[in-house]
């Protein structure tokens, strides 16, 4: 074999991994970062309108007695606004956008583990969200409340459509955050780079691994309660009907079952991004390190035991009781483990309050104060006194927006220049932090007060002389504040990616795989699958010259085929090359077929519906009619 | 990033304002009873210990801002002693407080709010939510009365809870924590005021169009004027000679309604026997006065959308008549 330059092997992998240009390529594309950024983009508008509807019910609740929406929109807003934010923005935003684009660049993969299977997500994703919101067309968005509690969602109460779009809608969109899921949890295992064994993969990658794990065990209880809702719903059976033997409870059980674990699956990829900034930006590693990731696998794991604490007031039996306050307490243990790691990171570094950084202090100081409240909900009497109070609507809104969206925007900020090549404008970056953090603190904080002070949750109006009125006022007030921060946010991205400086390929020196790669990075992310020999590895500059090298002699190139690194599951050792499939038609014409069947299936077509399911069993087939060949 | 330290003192000084002094209607922490004084208790300790924490976090955050830039600066022992504020302070510390509270919280004050044995109290209550108002039943008597708790004060009464129709949750702030009203299912609370006054409460279980009026007032009074009123209410209404009666019965009012001491005994809405007695119309939509009830009759949906109650078309005497007529249920 003729022995190759660098550039030669350059242009080879740019051919060899090069997709269809123009709108047809992003539609049968199956490059994670596309598909990263399809997910960024499709979240982001649908972030717009959950926050459009957060704003109609803040301008509709900023004086007692308002009348700019009616009770029904009302209930049909805050219900979407719940939904969207939760399954249409945070869930795809966190594991679609920021795990699929940054996973592989972290671990020193080419893709991820199921190309194809990722576009699938993204697409039923897409389909589901597209599904949930015709619901407006029709003037039948789902309105009883994003944990829909029966009899309240049954037929007797709700007659129209409203609850089967969010029944069907969520077991819709759960076969994409499962298919995405699974995805990321074997990329995880098996395509870390050589010499990537656990205690060196990125804390990210640990939070992303640990929320995946949760999504895949929690969603099927969600599903098995929406599937029986929809039988009651449509066919007549009696799951819920203590009448006929079943239970109003069942639903609340099976409800936070899934429920608990999703507040962790929202709030553990934003860690992972607190875990990422704050050692870039405090130039020192992470302290505590092991106890970081165990706690991150540990949070997802007991959150599974603490759901019964949302069903405090049901009445349940006083041992149940103590339990789940007992276990709601354990779980307050690891995230203090994070909180102080974090920051004795941030004090034993050389601290440079850049934008994401800034963010971050913003994200702990919320998550302190969420996390703190959330103290009370563990105390069962205090529990019932301001459960459904606007106290509670204050406590998860700051972990919520708080912890969860605020690393979000922090890492927008960080990964901007590695997605696209150009640096974020720092001053607009600093007042949109400013901007967001005051409008977060306006917004949310005064629901302490005017929850304790008897406002219950989810009322569309309220009495004069309660002594609500000022409160509310500014809490809306504070809602256009965050508004405007986030505007200037999307200003600024625009604004960057057309006149931003030239970022270079490692603006922030950050310790982790995807700074040592260029900006934007290639099609096939690396030109050498590089080797790992710590949990910082663009800080080990032997390694990353040894790479340089290994280009020379086209050692771990791989610019035979379209190809990745398979390696073992805890010490990442080399195991063997697989070929990757190529670009394919079928994943966004697979849920073009589903959302079909999902649309027949909500009219009680069944066998319509029944038609295109198996319709989208035979594209399956036609799917694994050209695979890969064996390496 | 000065301000947070300040924002953060500021809402607190606010809180303990706007929590601690004045009397509010649905005010959590102005505890009349017990039961709410020991929830109360908790609460603000868990404050107190809150503030301590949330203030070590701010400290270190700007012990981190301070040493911003500036790569000389002492580093206090490095990575082991980071190691060990983790330890001790993410692990030792809240372990110790948690395990405090919860023995305090969740085994103590749970066991001294929760419900009486059942048959143990004097006088008991069954409380039935419906969409969107509440059907309040005297046991041992005739005495159904809707939106308004009348209870004697230092008394034990044990409040039995369900539903007509979906989730509702019962809320009296002031005086015990919520309880949930669910089908197929039956709740108890105890209830207790220690002294006379009006508590309002609303449902806090989201339960439809009209979950935002759907509130509810208990009114505690002395042992005596607590037996008079009841007295008053055990007594069916005596026959009327009035026009508005006759319409009552004629028309849709009393397919829904129950007067005692005449033919009507419709289930669907509040019983209206002694409704004139009551402070409020629509569970506490706006208070009983002769032109709000008026506008009520006439236009239901207009007041209350969404609820059982249809905007019937009567002549414009007739609304005057029937008006008149239940002002008289005293």
């Amino acid at each position: 074999m003729a022995v190759a330059a660098p550039e030669q092997r350059l242009a080879r992998l740019e051919r060899i991994w090069l997709e269809r240009p123009g709108i047809l390529g992003w539609l049968t594309t199956v490059d994670h970062k596309r598909i990263g950024l399809l997910y960024f983009w499709t979240t982001l508008v649908f972030f717009a309108a959950g926050g459009t509807e957060a704003m109609l019910m803040r301008t509709q609740l900023a004086q007692a007695d308002e009348h700019v929406v009616g009770p029904e929109t009302y209930d049909q807003l805050l219900t979407m606004h719940g939904v969207t934010m939760i399954f249409f923005f945070i869930i795809p935003m966190t594991t679609g956008a920021f795990g699929n684009y940054l996973v592989p660049l972290m671990i020193g993969a080419r893709d991820m583990a199921f190309p194809r299977m990722n576009a699938l997500s993204f697409w039923v994703f897409l389909g589901a969200g597209l599904f949930m919101y015709s619901s407006f067309l029709f003037h039948q968005a789902p309105d009883a409340g994003w944990f829909d509690y029966v009899p309240l969602g049954l037929k007797q109460y709700d007659g129209g459509l409203n609850i089967d779009f969010y029944a069907l809608g969520l077991i819709f969109n759960s076969v994409a955050s499962t298919l995405g899921a699974i995805n990321l949890v074997v990329t995880i295992f098996k395509l870390r780079a050589p010499g990537m064994s656990w205690n060196r993969m990125p804390l990210f990658c640990f939070a992303m691994l640990a929320a995946s794990l949760s999504l895949i065990f929690a969603l099927p209880a969600l599903t098995a309660d929406l599937i029986f809702l929809e039988l009651q719903r449509k066919l007549g059976f009696h799951f819920f009907d203590p009448a006929h033997g079943g239970s109003a409870l069942l639903w609340q059980d099976l409800f936070w079952i899934f429920g608990h674990p999703e507040v962790y699956i929202i709030v553990l990829p934003a860690f992972g991004i607190a875990t990422s900034i704050i050692p870039t930006f405090a130039r020192h590693k992470m302290v505590a390190f092991p106890l970081v990731a165990m706690a991150e696998l540990l949070v997802a794991f007991i959150g599974f035991g603490v759901w019964a604490h949302h069903m405090f007031a049901t009445g349940i039996a006083s041992t149940t009781l103590v339990f789940f306050a007992g276990a709601s307490m354990i779980v307050v243990i690891p995230s203090t483990i994070q909180i102080y790691a974090w920051l004795m990171t941030v004090n034993i570094g050389t601290p440079s309050f850049k934008a994401p950084l800034l963010f971050i202090g913003g994200f702990i100081l919320f998550f302190v104060v969420g996390g703190l409240s959330g103290i009370m909900f563990a105390a069962v009497p205090v529990d019932q006194a301001t459960t459904d109070t606007y106290f509670v609507v204050a406590h998860f809104h700051f972990i919520i927006f708080g912890a969860a969206v605020f690393p979000l925007l922090g890492g927008i900020y960080y990964w901007f220049p590695k997605v696209t090549g150009r640096m974020y404008d720092e001053r607009l970056a600093v007042i949109s932090f400013i901007l967001t953090f005051i409008g977060t603190a306006v917004t949310f904080f005064p629901m302490h007060i005017v929850g304790l002070l008897g406002m219950t949750r989810r009322v569309y109006t309220y009495d004069k002389g309660l002594g609500w009125d000022t409160y509310n006022l500014v809490e809306t007030i504070g809602g256009f504040v965050i508004a405007a921060g986030l505007l200037l946010i999307l200003f600024n991205i625009f604004w960057s990616y057309r006149r931003g400086e030239p970022a270079g390929r490692d603006p922030f020196h950050g310790g982790t795989l995807e700074w040592t790669t260029t900006s934007p990075p290639p099609t096939y992310n690396f030109p050498v699958v590089p080797t790992v020999s710590s949990a910082y590895p663009n800080w080990d500059e032997p390694d990353r010259q040894e790479d340089l090298r290994k280009l020379e002699r086209g050692e771990l190139v791989l610019d035979a085929g379209h190809e990745t690194v398979v390696s073992s599951v805890n010490d990442a050792r080399f195991d063997e090359v697989v070929e990757m499939p190529p670009e394919s038609p079928w994943p966004i014409l697979l849920a073009g077929a589903l959302t079909i069947a999902f649309a027949f299936l909500l009219t009680s077509h069944w066998f319509v519906a029944g038609a295109f399911l198996v319709l989208t069993t035979l594209m399956l087939a036609g799917w694994h009619s050209q695979e890969p060949e064996e390496a | 990033m000065t301000p947070p330290r300040f924002r953060r003192l500021l809402p607190a000084c606010a809180l303990v304002l706007a929590l601690s002094g004045c009397g509010g209607n649905q005010n959590t922490l102005h505890a009349v009873s017990h039961p709410e004084h020991e929830i109360t208790n908790v609460f603000w300790v868990v404050f107190g210990f809150s503030c301590f924490g949330f203030g070590v976090i701010v400290f270190l955050l700007f012990l981190g801002w301070w040493r911003r830039e500036k790569p000389n600066l002492p580093r206090g022992g490095g990575e082991r002693a980071a190691t060990g504020v983790v330890l001790g302070m993410g692990i030792a510390l809240p372990i110790a407080l948690l395990a405090a509270l919860f023995i305090w919280s969740d085994v103590f004050v749970t066991q001294a709010t929760s419900a009486p044995a059942k048959g143990s109290t004097a006088l008991s209550i069954h409380v039935i939510g419906h969409q969107w108002w509440w059907e309040v039943r005297y046991d041992g008597t005739d005495v159904v009365t809707a939106n308004e708790i009348h209870i004697p004060v230092k008394t034990r009464v044990d409040v039995e809870l369900s539903t007509a129709d979906v989730i509702h949750s019962f809320w009296i702030p002031e005086l015990n924590r919520k309880t949930d009203m669910i089908p197929g299912v039956h709740n108890r609370q105890l209830l207790i005021a220690n002294k006379p006054g009006v508590y309002r409460g609303q449902c806090s279980e989201f339960c439809g169009l009209q979950h935002a009026h759907m509130a509810v007032e208990v009114i505690a009074q002395t042992r005596s004027a607590y037996n008079t009123w009841l007295a008053n209410q055990e007594k069916p209404v005596p026959a009327s000679a009035l026009p508005g009666a006759k319409i009552f019965q004629q028309q849709a009012c009393s397919g829904c309604h129950q007067i005692r001491g005449t033919p009507a005994h419709g289930d669907v809405g509040p019983d209206l026997t002694h409704f004139a007695s009551r402070s409020t119309i629509a569970a506490l939509t706006m208070p009983n006065t002769p032109a709000n009830l008026l506008q009520w009759i006439e236009h239901p949906q207009q007041v209350k959308p969404g609820n059982l109650m249809p905007d019937l078309k009567l002549p414009n005497a007739d609304w005057t008549a029937l008006e008149r007529y239940l002002e008289t249920l005293r």
